[in-house]
């Protein structure tokens, strides 16, 4: 088959599992898995023969895998929609066929197939257990299975097409129809336990954030479109004339360029996706969803694509950058980038929750790409986008089996009191959930930047030296955030799985079954393993001796491939420093926290620990400044004042008008006048019949008298008139 | 060709041999007489389906042409005068469509003098139909004012509790619009000497300042029936007291009489006035996509914000029309037939909750999913569909309509502001935000209310009905060409006439 052919069909198999378990399997959980695990494995093997394809192919950049199509005509003109392999969309392709496949195949040892039915279980609410009676007779409390398991992997396998449509994408359309089709499914996964009001809010906000961003892009992408007459990549990025024009042209907004405003309008997409500040409200809340869904978002797709669209318009985004002088755009993006990952990593010091700590790393981690495009790295913000999805979403999951591991000692105890995702709840699950622990461990050192071996360390580090060179308040800002990260991150791995256990909950966590293991076990060989493919040539010892292939390959992507930055020892030895400090300083502050002693942090920050426990309350203040100002506004002035004040009661003042007009013709013409004449005939005339009735006698005679005095009377007249000689 | 055989006739009038035959049913034997009704308005369909078979695409004029003198008033001559083009072809198969939907979604909703009722369904039919086909402007006045009675009727026997009131504020209002409009087709007609609609069209030159009178005449009439803020007020009453298939033809096909008179009418036939009209119209029609979005989100009743949520839809169409660009105008008849689809749908689902529970209260549900999950899905889609996911039909549309405002908003463009297009866009956020709500009340969070609890899902009857609508809105938003291709030639050639007298306007 030709590639391009190929490319074609790996978003299909999730879109035909999607459908095939909606309409006929829904009643089968395990036709409904199998379906989704096998359609997701035959979008991998697509991907990955591509990938290697794309791999063979040396000037991949010049003639990417491409295949267009006449998708609807307009005017005179088709619009055209297709698929492209670049090098940017074969890394993409390339982490993304992973993440997916192992979070399916993580889903179902999650949701507890194979678990009999639960006791007291409904659709829409996470299964409570089951109970069962063993041989012996014992009764025993076990995990039960998700009632709505079907319903779960059909979203979850749209969602996958809407990655897969995303990142094959030609064009910014389709590109636009998949992110869409993401925004969806993080709505019905996010509220996937509908039943509960909390789930049902966080899907709601999740989706309406997204789309504040998602409609700038809509303008954006309208605003290209009449500025090109095409939303094609390659007609657009790769053509040097269209970008030469677009960045010269000023737009009259903001000093910016029709480049710059465009790809502002873009950017602010991407903010409202990668959940950067000021729209970052929704993606801890996110993590009402099952966890194999906070992986999903967090790291195999959705956040993952608002990057990779900045990183797909960076051509655009750079057309009026000459190397020296960051554009305006240029400085709004890494601003933003860098404040969001000091910003996030902040709050996530302080938060309780194991999975909400790693939302806030995300946001963090995500803030450093986005200021890495900022200024103009490249390379770096891909290298860091594929390595963090690797990480993260090992993280998610082993958090996710550290959770599971939890429920199953809170149903040992039946103590459903108790928070399973608490961190201060747990401890000393190393030995407990040894797999998990070592996995948790990889991701988060790598996270956390931990030299030379994990693949976290290679990516930031990039970033790091390529800011310290053209932006140091950018680097500083960073390496801060960095400080921060490899802090909370040692703090979470102490508190969760080091010391001892604090509640007898931790004490009868289990290990979780191998539909788990396995995913994490092969996702941490990538957090690991990924960096060595991308070691800068100047390094130090390795520097050389190790490839550098993810700087060539995917420089490729551009018109010109950019130049990487030379080595540096003082961002390296940052970068060093702050990875091991951070971690050091959080082993030492956590390893002794006993069953019910408060945060220690909380004694050293005072008050700024409930502020940013609190999360600095954005969420308290976007409801007073947004959203209960539209609610009265819509309620009140629009709905109430203007619309059945005003219109109506202008429509039914018209009518009253006509009434009163009307009544006033009534009584004042009508009825006097009109009625008046009327009645004064009828009446005239009554009177005069009366009056006449008296010759009405009925006798012949008087009748015979009276003509004959009539017509005696005509004749004379008529004789006198004639005027009788 | 013959009168009567002329496919045009045929697919006008067929629904009269249905009302005939149901004159000589018993008024007892419903089932026989919603039998004859929905044959009927199938048999018209598949007319409506034959017509397009013998339709051109490619071909951007007039075709099917019947053209017999009717009236001679001394030196007028008003012509029984029909023909179909890409403007209208897609509106009249979406009008033959949803009428046979609407009937089947009575089947046990109309109980009170059935007969009565498909006969006004039926003359319904004729009166819409008629409207898209006429080519004679006193034709279409006649079709266009006799479309009024049977929903008058419709509305003021078998609606709700306030019936009357929205009855007769239905019929005043759009009465007052069209008596200007009589006015003006007299006007053409005496100072023309034709109420040919091609030939006036051809014949053009009616003076600047007068064309920009008869726009507003004509306008008034079709702003009252689209409606455009602020003449809106009617259809939030109209909308939820008539019965669930009087919604649905009134938001499916009635308010597209409106904006297809515009299309039809005020921009071949003043065009210069068109142009002068266009930011005064797009700025209305912004109003209307913000406006009618914010009422919606402030409803509490499900039917009137699905009705104010048309006031928005509409919004969009109008500022697609007069974007006066391809992409603008096409995008606006799609999305006339979207709004159908939707909205209609919309209609149909609240219908069959409010037959189940007999209120539209949004505060009596919740958590219904669990209960009827068939039903929550459908909802979903068609919610998803209304305020335009891509892959669903109402993203195409609006898509190019802002594609075509934003084109329109180039300097020196008809409508001169990218601003246009920015707000309307904020309209995108809006519609998510009343839909989204809506949802979660009915369908999301806790099933709290006993009356909820052993709700039955749809009967094969109520998915029938639907699934027309479903399989159409994922065709339109999956592989939309088919649709745009009907109707690109005739729309290039409405704004190819457009775009000399933009670029003769300016400086």
């Amino acid at each position: 088959m030709a590639p391009e052919t190929l490319v074609w069909l790996i978003p299909v198999p999730p879109l035909l599992a999607f459908f095939l378990i909606v309409l006929f399997t829904n009643r089968s959980k395990w036709l409904s898995h199998t379906i989704a695990v096998l359609a997701a494995l035959l979008s991998f093997a697509g991907s990955m023969w591509v990938f290697v394809q794309a791999l063979q192919n040396e000037h991949l950049g010049e003639s990417p895998i491409e295949s267009i199509i006449n998708w609807l005509p307009l005017g005179e003109s088709w619009f055209q929609i297709g698929v492209l392999i670049d090098p940017l969309s074969a890394v993409t392709l390339f982490f993304v066929a992973w993440t997916v496949l192992m979070i399916f195949i993580y889903s179902v040892g999650y949701h507890n197939f194979g678990q009999p039915q639960g006791d007291h279980d409904v659709p829409g609410l996470p299964p409570h257990g089951a109970s069962v009676v063993d041989e012996q007779g014992h009764k025993h409390r076990v995990l039960s299975i998700e009632p709505l398991y079907s319903r779960f992997f059909a979203f979850i396998s749209l969602f996958a097409f809407g990655m897969y449509l995303l990142v094959v994408s030609n064009n910014l359309l389709t590109m636009f129809v998949g992110w869409e089709i993401m925004g969806l499914c993080s709505y019905l996964l996010i509220g996937f336990w509908f039943a509960k009001p909390s789930a049902r809010a966080a899907a709601i906000k999740a989706f309406m954030t997204t789309r504040i961003g998602d409609v700038f892009m809509l303008l954006g992408i309208a605003f290209l479109y009449s500025a090109t007459g095409t939303l094609n990549f390659r007609d657009i990025l790769y053509n040097e004339n269209v970008l030469l024009v677009l960045g010269e042209t000023p737009s009259g907004f903001l000093g910016l360029s029709v480049a710059g405003l465009i790809g502002l309008l873009l950017f602010i997409g991407t903010v409202g996706k990668s959940a950067q500040f000021p729209l970052h409200v929704w993606l801890p809340d996110a993590m009402e969803g099952p966890t194999p869904v906070s992986a999903m978002i967090h790291a195999a797709t959705m956040v993952s694509a608002g990057v990779y669209a900045i990183l797909r318009m960076f051509p655009l985004i750079t057309a009026d950058f000459h190397g020296h002088e960051f554009t305006p755009l240029m400085i709004i993006i890494g601003t933003i980038g860098a404040f969001t990952a000091l910003f996030a990593s902040t709050i996530a010091v302080a938060q309780n929750d194991i999975k909400r700590v790693l939302a806030y790393s995300t946001i963090s981690q995500l803030g450093y790409m986005v200021a890495a495009v900022g200024i103009g790295a490249y390379v770096a913000a891909a290298f860091h986008l594929v390595t963090h999805a690797f990480f993260k979403a090992l993280l998610f999951l082993s958090s996710g089996s550290v959770i599971h591991g939890m429920e199953h000692g809170v149903l040992h105890t039946d103590n459903h009191h108790l928070d399973p995702q608490n961190m201060f709840n747990m401890g000393g699950l190393r030995k407990k959930m040894p797999v998990t622990f070592w996995t948790f461990l990889i991701g988060g050192f790598s996270l956390a930047g931990f030299p030379l071996v994990t693949a976290g360390f290679w990516s930031k580090d990039e970033i790091l030296t390529d800011a310290f060179l053209h932006a140091p308040l950018v680097f500083w800002t960073l390496a801060g955030a960095a400080l921060l990260t490899a802090f909370y991150t040692m703090r979470q791995i102490t508190l969760t799985f080091l010391g001892e256990p604090r509640t007898p909950e931790a004490e009868h966590a289990h290990e979780t079954p191998w539909t788990m293991i396995l995913p994490l076990v092969v996702l941490s060989v990538f957090a690991i393993g990924f960096g060595w493919v991308g070691v800068p040539g100047g390094f130090p010892v390795l520097g050389h001796r190790l490839p550098e292939w993810f700087q060539e390959f995917v420089g490729e992507t551009l018109l010109v491939a950019p130049e990487l930055p030379a080595f540096n020892w003082i961002p390296l030895l940052a970068s060093i420093l702050v990875s091991i400090g951070g971690l050091s300083l959080g082993w030492l502050l956590y390893r002794n926290v006993k069953a019910g002693q408060s945060d220690p942090l909380q004694n050293a920050l005072g008050s700024l620990y409930r502020v940013l426990q609190n999360k600095y309350y954005f969420d308290e203040i976007y409801q007073f400044l947004f959203v209960k100002p539209s609610i009265w506004i819509s309620d009140v002035l629009v709905s109430e004042i203007i619309d059945r004040g005003i219109i109506d009661g202008f429509l039914h003042f018209l009518a009253y008008i006509s009434g009163v007009i009307g009544n006033f013709f009534r009584n004042a013409i009508d009825n006097p006048v009109i009625n008046g004449i009327g009645d004064f005939v009828g009446e005239t005339t009554k009177r005069i019949g009366f009056a006449m009735r008296v010759i009405q006698t009925g006798k012949i005679q008087q009748y015979m008298v009276i003509s004959l005095v009539i017509i005696f009377g005509a004749l004379v007249y008529f004789i006198s008139s004639v005027g009788l000689p | 060709m013959n009168f009567f055989l002329h496919p045009l006739t045929m697919v006008t009038f067929s629904p009269l041999i249905g009302v005939l035959v149901l004159l000589f049913i018993n008024r007892e034997q419903k089932n026989a007489i919603r039998w004859v009704a929905l044959t009927t308005s199938l048999v018209t369909f598949g007319i409506s389906l034959w017509v397009f078979a013998q339709f051109d695409a490619s071909n951007p004029d007039l075709q099917l042409v019947i053209r017999l003198p009717w009236i001679q008033v001394s030196s007028w001559l008003i012509e029984y005068h029909m023909a179909v083009d890409g403007l209208s072809i897609l509106l009249i198969l979406l009008t033959t469509l949803l009428t046979p939907i609407s009937i089947l979604s009575t089947w046990t909703a109309i109980e009170e003098r059935v007969k009565d009722f498909m006969i006004f369904f039926l003359l319904l039919e004729v009166g819409m139909v008629g409207v898209f086909l006429s080519q004679d402007l006193f034709l279409f006045y006649i079709f266009w004012e006799f479309t009024l009675v049977p929903m008058y009727f419709l509305i003021g026997i078998w609606g709700g509790p306030n019936r009357i009131y929205a009855a007769i504020k239905f019929f005043l209002y759009t009465m007052a619009g069209s008596i200007l409009m009589l006015l003006a087709i007299l006007w053409l007609g005496i100072q023309q000497g034709t109420f040919n609609v091609p030939d006036l069209v051809a014949m053009g030159g009616i003076p600047a300042d007068i064309q920009l009178w008869l726009f507003i005449a004509f306008a008034a009439a079709f702003a009252i029936k689209v409606p455009m803020w602020p003449l809106h007020s009617w259809l939030p009453d109209a909308h939820v007291e008539a019965p669930t298939a009087g919604s649905v033809i009134l938001a499916g096909v009635l308010l597209k009489l409106g904006t297809y008179g515009f299309l039809r009418f005020n921009i071949p036939l003043f065009p210069d006035a068109a142009v002068r009209a266009a930011p005064v119209i797009a700025v209305l029609a912004v109003i209307g996509i913000l406006y009618g979005a914010m009422v919606s989100f402030a409803q509490k009743d499900v039917k009137k914000l699905v009705a104010y949520s048309s006031v928005s839809h509409l919004g969009f169409v109008m500022l697609g029309l007069f974007a006066l660009n391809s992409q603008g105008v096409q995008g606006a008849i799609l999305q006339m037939v979207n709004h159908g689809l939707s909205t209609g749908a919309l209609f149909l689902l609240v219908g069959m909750i409010y037959e189940r529970r007999h209120t539209r209260d949004m505060d009596a549900f919740g958590g219904l999913w669990k209960v009827m999950p068939v039903y929550g899905l459908i909802t979903l889609i068609v919610s998803l569909s209304s305020m335009g996911l891509p892959g669903l039909n109402g993203f195409v549309g609006e898509f190019t309509i802002l594609l075509g405002a934003w084109g329109a908003g180039n300097p020196g463009g008809i409508l001169g502001s990218y601003w246009f297009a920015g707000l309307a866009a904020l309209g995108v956020i809006l519609a998510a935000i009343y839909i989204l709500y809506m949802f979660q009340k009915l369908f999301l969070g806790p099933l709290t209310k006993d009356e909820n609890r052993n709700l039955k899902d749809l009967n094969w009857r109520e998915v029938v009905t639907l699934v027309p609508l479903l399989v159409l809105i994922f065709w339109i938003g999956l592989y939309p060409a088919p649709f745009f291709g009907v109707m690109a030639p005739a729309v290039e050639k409405v704004v190819a006439v457009f775009q000399t007298v933009a670029v003769a306007g300016l400086p």
